[in-house]
């Protein structure tokens, strides 16, 4: 077991980690943040999304041990202050079904509008190409991300 | 049209916010403390084995495990409509990576290296890899046992065979009509095994505390049938169902895989086991593909006579079902399949022989649809194919078939009212189905095609829901239903409802996935019958709730209960347009009366909804005489696509389609199912592609090799057209319609295809490789 430390959602926690330990179980069985979820476990579904350093990355493809000293953004730390207009758009065009992927979605998401405000259709698509979901059919949350990118 | 303030409003998801700011918790996500168990599980490498023994000592001996479990724990089987399943394989194993045995422990990891030591020997049997084979004289038996084998009075076995089932329709005289008939098409089409590949696994953790209680926390469409299902298979162990308890938290998603019970029992049997103990088992991808229920296969002979006006004179339709090891649950998908494989038709003359096959793979079972997509596949390219023989256009031909109220269905009830012609004109319209497309591009060829769609329940005649509602002190109401919110808004439509009847807002109803323990009964969240047939029980709880209140009114107040109403929460009196009172100064607390004295108490309505008039007492040769279904959901859709000649690669460009749901008692709900069941239709019909090998194995159980669509894929253009022609007996007229959005993808797309290049293909999936080879064979004739 290994101390690291990093700053998670703002806050800086230390924990030990064993060496082959994944991000995602530490961050979810040992740090108590359930919104990344395992859906694969290989790296292909994408609903493990979390933000490490301003990109987004698949925490069940690193280990726990990687991310010591950087800084970690989960949808727990994007929702802290209330609603994003992001949030709010899906939230109004019920763009969400069954919700599994929709943590790891809107991150990938937040990382394209930061770069890029205003994306093309084209762009959000391919934003949200590494995020499987089964219920919405993505037509319904590209058009909310649409909608609030023109906005604000 | 009566106006309405809740109902038909695309109110925001009651569940909304929890699901956009992460707040959502699924099975996996709950915390059980330090002292849960993992459960690894022990699976067989062979499709068809029989076991000679297991030695489970070196996996005893691992530090940290607890208890080490076989068949030889539960000999006990259970199953939904047919007794043919067991918690662990007994005597043999039936498919390649069905559960032998389970090591509970402390850690996974050591559940998973003691797993590794658990010694089975086997003698392999040979495999039925195909239900072709499966029917062939002399095959060999997966279920010797079959006769003696518990099943549903509807169910027809062939002992000592691999048919489980046989569902038989003979109506008219099907010779006569093929003789009437001035053409006759007769083709064989073929529709693989499909994954759901709902994005959660399944999970479930189920502690059995040392009062006796068992408390089952799972991902699940079915919380009181598991209840139902745990009690009466572990009943030797002394349980009854007021000691089983059933906890659903969110489910991500389902699309039938959750339904019945599967690996929840494991946990449940388990835990039993490690009294005390909260026992973790928690599948992954590969499982998700191979150990749960996958959507049949089917082989489908189809032979339709017509007038040269294109009428349907007969209809001969042979479906021979790889239903995979355990059937007992996808023995009813044969079952509904038997009952509907005339299509949204009305033919006068017709057979059906729908055979549920044992095979060696895994157990084939509920998944969105229930075995409408697949025979539509066959009888949707068919119509295609006759209409292009007689010169007829495809919609033309359909329109002049379709089946319209009062009309006979293949069993001889009558066909409820519906908007299957307005469907039609609407798609027709919408798709500007006779303007002519042509790409610039010689490379690139464009086509149109069209399907129907039908669809009705499959449930046992007495499938039933109910509904607690409480009101609070400030008027806001808890909804206490038993169904599930899978992702369809089912909760979010519940609320509406009571909003409608109590003058509520949505916003002030509280209703969530349910405990067996504190919510009433309801079936399965299956079938898309949930807004339907929890509907109307939450309608009667609502209405049961506002005559208490208007009871108490007249009582106290001295009004006309027949001139009570409500509005903007309070009670008011049309012949007294000066009395009104809010809600809340009494649904708790009551009305105190002029000597100090109050009357009331606190508001709570009840509900339950049983569709009385469904019976599947019927003759089995014919299949006539009783009401199986409640009623059919029908539509029509249409789509542009764009053929690749070079690569064969499909692009979807433009898909329309018109569901006829009674009423959209929330249409940004219902847009939802659409689209969502269009991409999930063609990624059936365009992407997916299950491959086992000789020994029965599944090769690719991952999103790797196994593809289903990014958003990458989805069309430029998707419309959904929402027709309501009322159900008689649904809440506000409103019918299902989850399932049936995805069930017209794939005919529609083989008939664009035919439409743009001239070939025809009929085995599912149509791959690029598939169009490319036909393209050269086309180009060789």
């Amino acid at each position: 077991m290994k101390k690291i430390s990093f700053t998670l959602n703002g806050e800086l926690r230390y924990i030990y980690v064993a060496p082959n330990e994944g991000l995602l179980e530490v961050l979810r069985d040992k740090m108590g943040v359930k919104s990344p979820k395992c859906g694969c476990d290989s790296g292909d579904c994408g609903a493990c999304t979390v933000i490490l350093n301003g990109k987004t990355v698949r925490s069940c493809l690193i280990f726990a041990i990687e991310v010591d000293g950087q800084d970690i953004l989960t949808l727990e730390g994007i929702s802290k202050d209330g609603l994003t207009p992001l949030q709010t758009a899906l939230n109004e065009r019920n763009a969400y079904q069954c919700g599994y992927c929709a943590p790891g979605m809107i991150l990938s998401v937040t990382e394209l509008i930061k770069k890029n405000p205003h994306p093309s259709e084209h762009e959000i698509k391919e934003s949200i190409a590494g995020n499987l979901c089964r219920c919405t059919g993505y037509k319904p949350v590209i058009d909310a991300v649409l909608e609030v990118t023109k906005k604000h | 049209m009566e106006e309405y303030k809740f109902i038909g409003k695309s109110a925001i998801r009651v569940d909304g916010k929890e699901k956009v700011s992460g707040a959502a918790l699924y099975t996996d996500d709950l915390e059980f403390g330090p002292d849960l168990l993992y459960a690894e599980i022990v699976e067989g490498p062979h499709a068809h084995a029989m076991i000679l023994s297991i030695d489970t000592s070196e996996a005893e001996k691992v530090p940290e495990v607890l208890a080490v479990v076989t068949g030889k724990d539960f000999p006990y089987n259970f199953g939904l409509y047919m007794k043919d399943r067991f918690i662990f394989a007994q005597d043999r194993v039936r498919f390649f990576g069905e559960q032998i045995a389970a090591v509970v422990a402390r850690t996974p990891q050591a559940a998973k290296k003691a797993a590794k030591l658990v010694k089975v020997s086997y003698a392999p049997l040979p495999k039925v890899l195909s239900p072709i084979d499966a029917v062939k004289k002399n095959a060999d038996l997966i279920h010797p046992d079959l006769e003696n084998y518990e099943h549903v009075p509807w169910f027809f076995p062939k002992p000592k065979s691999n048919i489980a089932h046989h569902r038989k329709i003979r109506k008219g005289n099907v010779d006569q009509g093929f003789k009437d008939a001035d053409y006759v098409l007769e083709d064989t089409y073929e529709v693989p095994r499909y994954s759901h590949c709902a994005i959660e696994y399944h999970a479930a953790v189920a502690k059995y505390d040392h009062s006796g209680r068992l408390t089952v926390w799972a991902s699940s469409q079915s919380p009181h049938t598991q209840r139902n299902l745990f009690a009466n298979a572990l009943a030797p162990l002394g349980l009854k169902h007021n000691d089983v308890r059933v906890i659903a938290p969110h489910v991500g998603g389902g699309f039938g895989s959750k339904a019945g019970v599967t690996m929840e029992i494991i946990a449940a049997a388990v835990a039993m086991k490690v009294q005390g103990h909260p026992v973790k088992v928690l599948w992954n991808r590969e499982r998700e593909f191979y150990n749960t229920y996958q959507r049949l296969g089917v082989v489908a002979k189809l032979k339709i006579g017509v007038k040269k006006d294109g009428r349907i004179t007969a209809l001969h339709h042979e479906l021979f079902w790889d239903a995979g090891a355990y059937v007992e649950y996808g023995a009813n998908v044969v079952n509904a399949v038997g009952l509907s494989a005339i299509g949204p038709y009305k033919v006068e003359n017709a057979s059906i022989d729908s055979y549920c096959i044992y095979t060696n793979l895994p157990p084939g079972g509920p998944y969105r649809g229930f075995g409408y997509s697949e025979f539509l596949f066959g009888l949707e390219s068919h119509m295609d194919r006759i209409a292009k023989h007689l010169g007829i256009d495809p919609i033309e031909i359909r329109r002049r078939n379709a089946i319209k109220e009062g009309d006979l269905t293949a069993y001889g009830a009558h066909m409820n009212p519906n908007g299957l012609l307005q469907a039609i004109d609407a798609v027709e319209k919408e798709i500007k189905w006779s303007e002519k497309l042509k790409s610039s591009n010689p490379d690139i060829a464009i086509g149109k095609g069209f399907s129907l769609f039908w669809k009705a329940p499959a449930m046992p005649p007495n499938a039933s829901s109910s509904c607690f509602l409480k009101m609070n002190e400030d008027a806001s109401i808890n909804l206490l239903v038993s169904g599930m919110d899978l992702g369809q808004g089912f909760l979010t439509v519940m609320a509406q409802i009571a909003a409608e009847i109590l003058s509520v807002p949505t916003s002030k109803i509280r209703t969530e996935n349910p405990d067996t323990d504190r919510n009433p009964y309801e079936w399965q969240t299956v079938a898309s019958h949930i807004t339907w047939g929890c509907g109307n029980a939450v309608k009667k709880a609502a209405i049961d709730a506002r005559d208490q209140i208007f009871d108490l009114i007249a009582r106290t107040n001295f009004l006309p209960k027949d001139m009570l109403y409500l509005e903007d929460e309070k009670v008011k009196c049309k012949s007294d347009p000066s009395f009104e009172l809010a809600l809340r100064d009494f649904v708790i607390n009551g009305i105190q009366m002029e000597d100090g004295t109050f009357k009331g108490g606190p508001i709570i309505g009840r509900g339950s909804f049983m569709p009385e008039y469904t019976s599947t007492n019927a003759n089995p040769e014919t299949s006539q005489g009783g009401h199986p279904n409640v009623h059919y959901t029908v539509g029509a859709a249409a789509a542009i696509i764009e053929i690749d000649k070079q690569t064969g690669k499909v692009k979807v460009k433009k898909i329309v389609e018109a569901v006829d749901c009674g009423k959209a008692l929330n249409p940004s709900l219902v847009d939802g199912q659409i689209v969502g069941g269009i991409m999930q239709g063609i990624s059936t019909v365009l992407y997916e592609d299950m491959k086992f090998d000789h020994r029965g194995k599944m090769l690719n159980p991952n999103f790797t090799d196994y593809k289903i669509p990014t958003a990458l894929d989805v069309p430029d253009e998707i419309i959904p057209i929402i027709i309501e022609v009322a159900q008689p007996d649904g809440p506000f007229g409103a019918r299902g319609m989850g399932e049936h959005t995805m069930i017209p993808v794939a005919p529609m797309i083989a008939n664009a295809i035919d439409n743009a290049l001239g070939i025809r293909i009929k085995t599912m999936p149509i791959t690029a490789e598939k169009i490319c080879l036909e393209i050269l064979k086309k180009e060789k004739e």
